[in-house]
């Protein structure tokens, strides 16, 4: 299994957000995550990538049969967990080229490969801007700073083209897309899926999934997983809505 | 003033044998200050008559500064006192004891150089290793030398402008910054012992960047140093000060005086990377760096542009001015400094507009660490006659960390009713938002901090010279070094 996830327990300031949640993801697979606001999705997220503000209580994280939850974010990204964020930071004054080129040599460096400069980082670039209709121009302004709502998701899809992750999550990058730039994203996701590359989809509604058909998809609920199924789960929850999943299935029942 | 008294009675003792009147290596005076000390200091420099004068008139306006006020206190700034009597004000061009090799060399100093990237070679003669065989700087600066002369600009010592070009000296030192300033320009007027002197002549486009870097290491400037740089009629040069490695000093005070003169048309670009020791992270030791800047835009559509990168000293006291005097001249001021561990820093501009259509532009980026502590400080003025006069005015903070301070002191004096005065400022913090974004990339947590800072001082940058930016921004990252614990 690439990822285990193991009876998780984990809170913010006191108040248990994650409560018993398990979950197993292999090299090629992509999960998707669905679930009502509140039920620990965007922390499932955040945690996994390495955010420190959650205290993890009880159970554990394997990726690669490693303890991923000892190393520090910087290490798991060069590891190849990447996240995809719902809402991409700004970094004002850095190109975009900058930063990107920065985190692929970090990257490299760490796999002890050659670092590239910055004429092999344009060509590669160029190359994978088209992947999600992103113009060069983008590559020359600072990182995410007055970029619209659809940019900032196709500039994290970039990024993660880019990056080449071994995991990556994606936490509703369907949010906030209209019509086009949810298919120009969904074709990007599309392109990335790898026999090597596993995929957490992480979305409260079930449109996304029309465009990227999960091989399995979860319902969260309370901290926990209460459902699971193939992609047909998702339609039911479209169909009947979260709460009689809630209902039938609430921790501890 | 005691001083004087102090100085006859080292002479009278005999211990004053040692210092001035025998002439060989250890060429230092006794500490105190006192007109004889001042006389000793221009006799021995054989300075005219004009120099002398003035250098009494500043020690005598000095005292009267000492007795009254003393030290500004208007600044944000926590100064242990400081004993002027106790400092020794001439030591011939010290020849610091050269080290026979790089491994005599402090490690941490080579661990610093190393992570700035400058080369061996450089690196052996910042530290102030015996480099003759190694790097020739001689033959540098005499190539230098001879290409500068073929246009006419004359850039050498303070000492050999005062022999070889009295008239210059006498016309425009202080000219930009009067004796009686403050009280630090009125002591480095009554002792300053060296410097740099420039003189571009008319219509003269200054073929290369003028940089103390050569001559420093020729010649230790020490703790008064005394610039003075004339643009003639649409003349240009561009002038860098300091060198960005780290300059390890035993002096606590610097007191130096920069004046720039621009005539018609002229343009002076001045450059300042400053890391001089901060002290240690208890704030033992250090610099303090109280320093006064003037330029004087004296002809019409004459330019001066400050740029400024302070990441060292314990403390720095800094505000590198404009006085637009010629019509539609301009003043630019652009500034980074970094204040970690316990540095203090209280620096910023003054713009004087006084002739008609002047503009000038203020950009200031502050970065606060640690228990850093950072102001800015600046003044636009705007005279009654300065019709159309213009400023833009940006003033950024960034805190790491929440133990540091940020603050802004703006002052606005407008007497011209049509005169356009914007002021901008903000603060900020590090998120931590930002850094787990940069971290989540694969950037470690230094370098998530040193690519934030560099993205909020690019504006600042990017007015440095090309190799000056680079190493600034290396140096912004060494400066900062475990602010984010």
């Amino acid at each position: 299994m690439m990822l285990s996830i193991r009876n998780l327990h984990a809170e913010i300031e006191g108040k248990p957000i994650l409560r018993g949640l398990s979950l197993e993801v292999g090299a090629g697979e992509v999960h998707a995550i669905m679930g009502p606001n509140g039920s620990g999705k965007s922390t499932l997220a955040q945690l996994l990538a390495g955010r420190d503000v959650y205290k993890v209580t009880q159970g554990e994280v394997l990726y690669d049969g490693r303890d991923l939850l000892a190393m520090p974010a910087d290490e798991r990204a060069r590891e190849g967990v990447f996240l995809s964020f719902q809402y991409p930071v700004e970094l004002p004054g850095i190109a975009n080229s900058y930063f990107l080129k920065a985190a692929m040599n970090a990257k490299r460096r760490h796999h002890g490969r050659p670092e590239l400069d910055a004429m092999d980082f344009l060509t590669v670039a160029r190359a994978k801007m088209k992947l999600v209709g992103l113009s060069e121009e983008l590559l020359h302004r600072s990182v995410n700073e007055g970029f619209s709502g659809g940019e900032k998701k196709r500039n994290e899809i970039f990024q993660m083209a880019l990056l080449e992750p071994r995991l990556a999550i994606l936490d509703e990058t369907d949010s906030g897309l209209d019509i086009d730039a949810l298919r120009t994203v969904a074709e990007g996701v599309n392109s990335l899926r790898s026999p090597e590359r596993a995929m957490l989809l992480i979305t409260h509604y079930q449109r996304l999934l029309d465009y990227v058909v999960p091989d399995r998809t979860h319902v969260l609920a309370g901290g926990r997983i209460v459902r699971s199924g193939g992609p047909e789960l998702a339609l039911e929850v479209e169909e009947r809505g979260y709460k009689s999943m809630e209902e039938h299935n609430a921790p501890g029942a | 003033m005691s001083g004087g008294q102090d100085a006859r009675q080292l002479v009278e003792s005999g211990e004053y044998k040692y210092g001035f009147v025998t002439d060989i290596e250890s060429d230092i005076a006794p500490p105190g200050l006192s007109e004889d000390t001042i006389r000793l200091l221009s006799a021995k420099k054989n300075e005219p008559a004009f120099l002398l004068d003035w250098r009494l008139k500043a020690f005598r306006a000095w005292c009267k500064m000492s007795a009254s006020d003393g030290e500004p206190k208007w600044a944000n700034l926590t100064i242990a006192p400081i004993d002027y009597q106790a400092i020794s004000y001439y030591a011939a061009p010290k020849k610091k004891e050269a080290l026979a090799s790089m491994d005599e060399v402090d490690p941490e100093l080579r661990a610093t150089f190393n992570k700035l990237g400058i080369p061996l070679d450089e690196q052996m003669l910042l530290a102030g290793v015996a480099v003759d065989a190694v790097f020739d700087s001689v033959s540098v600066a005499t190539t230098f030398k001879s290409k500068l002369a073929e246009v006419g600009v004359i850039f050498c010592s303070f000492s050999e402008a005062v022999q070889n070009h009295p008239e210059l000296v006498k016309k425009y030192l202080g000219s930009v910054v009067p004796i009686s300033d403050n009280f630090y320009a009125a002591l480095n007027s009554a002792v300053f012992t060296d410097g740099s002197f420039c003189y571009i002549p008319k219509g003269v486009r200054c073929p290369m960047e003028l940089s103390t870097y050569f001559r420093i290491n020729a010649q230790n400037t020490g703790q008064f140093e005394r610039t003075l740089i004339v643009a003639d009629e649409g003349a240009y040069v561009s002038y860098l000060e300091g060198c960005t490695a780290p300059k390890r000093d035993e002096n606590q005070l610097h007191a130096a005086v920069v004046e720039l003169i621009a005539l018609d048309h002229a343009q002076i670009k001045y450059s300042t990377v400053q890391n001089w020791y901060p002290g240690d992270k208890e704030g033992r030791g250090g610099i303090y760096n109280f320093v006064t800047k003037r330029g004087k835009c004296a002809g019409a559509h004459s330019k001066i542009s400050w740029t400024q990168v302070e990441t060292g000293s314990a403390i720095t006291w800094k505000y590198p001015s404009c006085i637009l005097q010629g019509d539609h001249s301009v003043g630019e001021f652009y500034s980074v400094a970094v204040t970690n561990n316990h540095q203090q820093a209280d620096t910023g501009t003054k713009m004087l507009h006084l002739g008609k259509n002047t503009s000038s532009t203020i950009v200031s980026k502050g970065i606060a660490a640690g228990q850093g502590q950072q102001s800015y400080r600046g003044l636009v003025y705007v005279a009654p006659g300065a019709e159309g006069a213009r400023n833009y005015s940006q003033c950024d903070s960034l805190l790491i960390g929440d133990r540091c301070g940020a603050h802004t002191f703006p002052y606005i004096d407008v007497r011209n009713p049509g005169a356009q005065v914007e002021h901008e400022a903000s603060t900020s913090k590090i998120g931590e938002d930002q850094l787990f974004y940069c971290q989540q990339r694969g950037l470690s947590a230094e370098d998530a901090v040193s690519l934030i800072v560099n993205g909020f001082c690019r504006q600042v940058f990017r007015e440095l010279p090309m190799e000056f930016a680079v190493e600034a921004q290396k140096l912004l990252g060494v400066t900062l070094e475990g602010a984010v614990g």
